[in-house]
């Protein structure tokens, strides 16, 4: 430690450790505790009540409701965006003639697929409101009447309301990693690809073989972002779907019940149960995620 | 060129211009929305205005509030983002340079905080904010904002403070200037290529944060909500009060800032973001 520098050192931490203490790290510990109990309300005090509230989530249609949804969007989620933004970012940069970066135009489709990453997502919950809307109305149902076909209940319909949900993540998501996976494809020496198309590669061959193995490690940080991102979409849930989580708990999640069982129904303790559940579930993810895509690592050097 | 790699150019071209009409669709849709009539929106969803109007942008500041929340966003966010770098860049750069007791321990509490769904600690922390009288308050968002935003802005400058020359500030502190001296006139500075990634990355996810407001700032105090919990409420009032050009127009009026920001910044916002996904 350098000379006269505890005071120093002291003074810079004060601060920032004791907001992050009392407002991060005070309340993860206390979910803990209250997930134990059987807390209902602003008064009274919470009753211990041991694992009373994960043997009741057990029994809980709605919660493995929502669980099962996660289930589905961690693995559409992904394998929805990454597909659809590798196949752009393929385009953008593999159109390139010689000496240039990327096809006419590339500049432009990657700002335009960008924009929505910085919308909020409560606004375009709002947004996608209006293209949902299940009478003549909508804007797809609109485009669906003006080529003859039927109106359709983009949300209305609890088979289709989650898919119509999911698409809207992916819709938001997609420019994203088109930007992040051109970044990677651009960053790939020239020469590589000149010498697999001397070999004869073709397009598609090129895309598997070269592409994608150089672009594992943005593609498994892509993953693991896109499954933690499955065991939110709490905001959009929230705004867009009908009823909160309907038709019919069709479309809900997890953190649209604990926040609906705190704030709407009081039952803190049980809330919090359900949160230590989420955590354990994103936990579970993120450690296998990272065993299962590890992998030897492509050194360009 | 070859005929056949001409037409694939061309085929990449055509989607690519799909996929930008996908997402520019719904919003041009909007602003002319705004435009409309009610009739005209819903019998004519694809249709232009016949007359077009400004009435309804006048009713979504006024009476829908949208300027009220507006200023709250802008007053929070500011407020919030000044105080995640001040207290971030702080803590970031004591642990990132100097090797005291507890160092270690306290670089993994604050990135710890990367790993745990904020939901998990929703209900203790409303009863925190509540216990000490931050309750609907904006005071208490933004320290909520602030503490936060910390685990990701101490790990990212952390990083960044650490690739930076020692020998500038080490003939400083010969020429017996202080070390907050130091921090503030020599290594801020250098490090203003991290602060302005993480600045942004910040003042966009606190921008939209939508989950802290609506637990935070309740129903009773609509005079102090932010701009999303604003948005998301004028839409499930409208179908009632059946104005949906205003709601376009409040809409337009949350849309046009974000556009007009990125529009300037828009590489800077790329390059931004995409460094918070690497963690």
């Amino acid at each position: 430690m350098r000379r006269g520098s505890g005071k120093f050192v002291a003074g810079f931490l004060a601060l920032p450790v004791l907001v992050y203490l009392v407002f991060v790290i005070g309340p993860y510990l206390q979910a803990f505790y209250l997930a134990l109990t059987d807390w209902r309300g602003v008064s009274g005090s919470p009753e211990f009540i041991g694992l009373g509230n994960f043997e009741r989530l057990l029994g809980d249609a709605t919660f493995w409701k929502a669980v099962s949804h996660h289930a589905i969007l961690l693995v559409v989620l992904p394998l929805a965006t990454l597909g659809i933004a590798l196949f752009f970012a393929f385009l953008i940069n593999a159109g390139a003639r010689s000496g240039t970066r990327g096809v006419w135009g590339s500049r432009f489709y990657q700002a335009v697929f960008f924009f929505p990453q910085v919308l909020a997502v409560a606004a375009v919950g709002v947004l996608f409101q209006a293209v949902y809307r299940p009478d003549s109305g909508g804007i797809l149902n609109g485009l669906l009447n003006a080529v003859g076909l039927d109106n359709v209940g983009w949300l209305t319909d609890p088979d289709l309301a989650l898919w119509s949900i999911i698409a809207v993540l992916v819709w938001q998501a997609v420019g994203f990693y088109v930007v992040l996976f051109s970044a990677g494809m651009a960053a790939i020496p020239k020469e590589i690809h000149e010498a697999a198309a001397l070999d004869g590669a073709g397009r598609g061959r090129m895309f598997f073989s070269v592409t994608l193995p150089l672009l594992w490690d943005s593609l498994q940080a892509a993953w693991v972002y896109l499954g933690i991102a499955a065991f939110d979409g709490f905001a959009l849930v929230a705004v867009l779907s009908v009823n909160r989580g309907g038709p019919d708990g069709a479309t809900t999640v997890l953190p649209l019940e604990i926040w609906r069982t705190a704030f709407s129904f009081s039952k803190f303790g049980y809330a919090a149960a359900m949160g230590v559940a989420l955590f354990f579930l994103t936990l579970t993810f993120a450690l296998l995620a990272l065993r299962v895509t590890r992998r030897e690592r492509i050194d360009l050097a | 060129m070859k005929a056949s790699q001409r037409a694939l150019n061309g085929l990449s071209h055509v989607a690519l211009a799909v996929w930008a009409v996908t997402v520019i669709l719904p919003i041009v849709w909007t602003f002319l929305a705004s435009f409309k009539t009610n009739t005209e929106i819903f019998t004519d969803p694809l249709g232009l205005p016949a007359t077009p109007s400004f009435d309804s942008w006048g009713r979504a500041w006024e009476t829908a509030h949208v300027g009220r929340y507006l200023i709250n966003s802008v007053v929070v966010v500011t407020a919030a983002t000044a105080g995640t770098m001040l207290l971030g860049s702080m803590a970031a750069y004591v642990l990132a340079r100097y090797s005291f007791r507890g160092n270690r321990f306290l670089y993994y509490l604050f990135v710890s905080g990367l790993v745990f769904p904020v939901f998990l600690a929703l209900v203790p922390l409303f009863f925190v904010v509540r216990n000490l009288g931050l309750l609907d308050t904006h005071t208490g968002l933004v320290l909520v904002y602030i503490a936060y935003s910390l685990p990701f802005t101490v790990f990212f400058l952390a990083a960044f403070f650490r690739t930076l020359p020692d020998q500038i500030a080490e003939s400083a502190l010969l020429d017996g200037a202080s070390h907050t001296r130091i921090f503030f006139s020599v290594m801020l500075p250098m490090a203003k290529p991290g602060l302005v990634s993480i600045t942004i990355f910040n003042v966009i996810g606190q921008w939209n944060q939508y989950l802290l407001p609506i637990v935070l700032l309740s129903g009773a105090v609509e005079d102090k909500w932010v701009l999303t919990q604003g948005i998301a409420n004028i839409s499930t009032s409208a179908g009632y009060q059946a104005d949906w050009p205003a709601l376009f127009a409040a809409l337009s009026l949350t849309i046009l800032p974000a556009l007009a920001v990125y529009l300037v910044f828009q590489r800077q916002i790329q390059a931004g973001l995409t460094t918070g996904a690497l963690k």
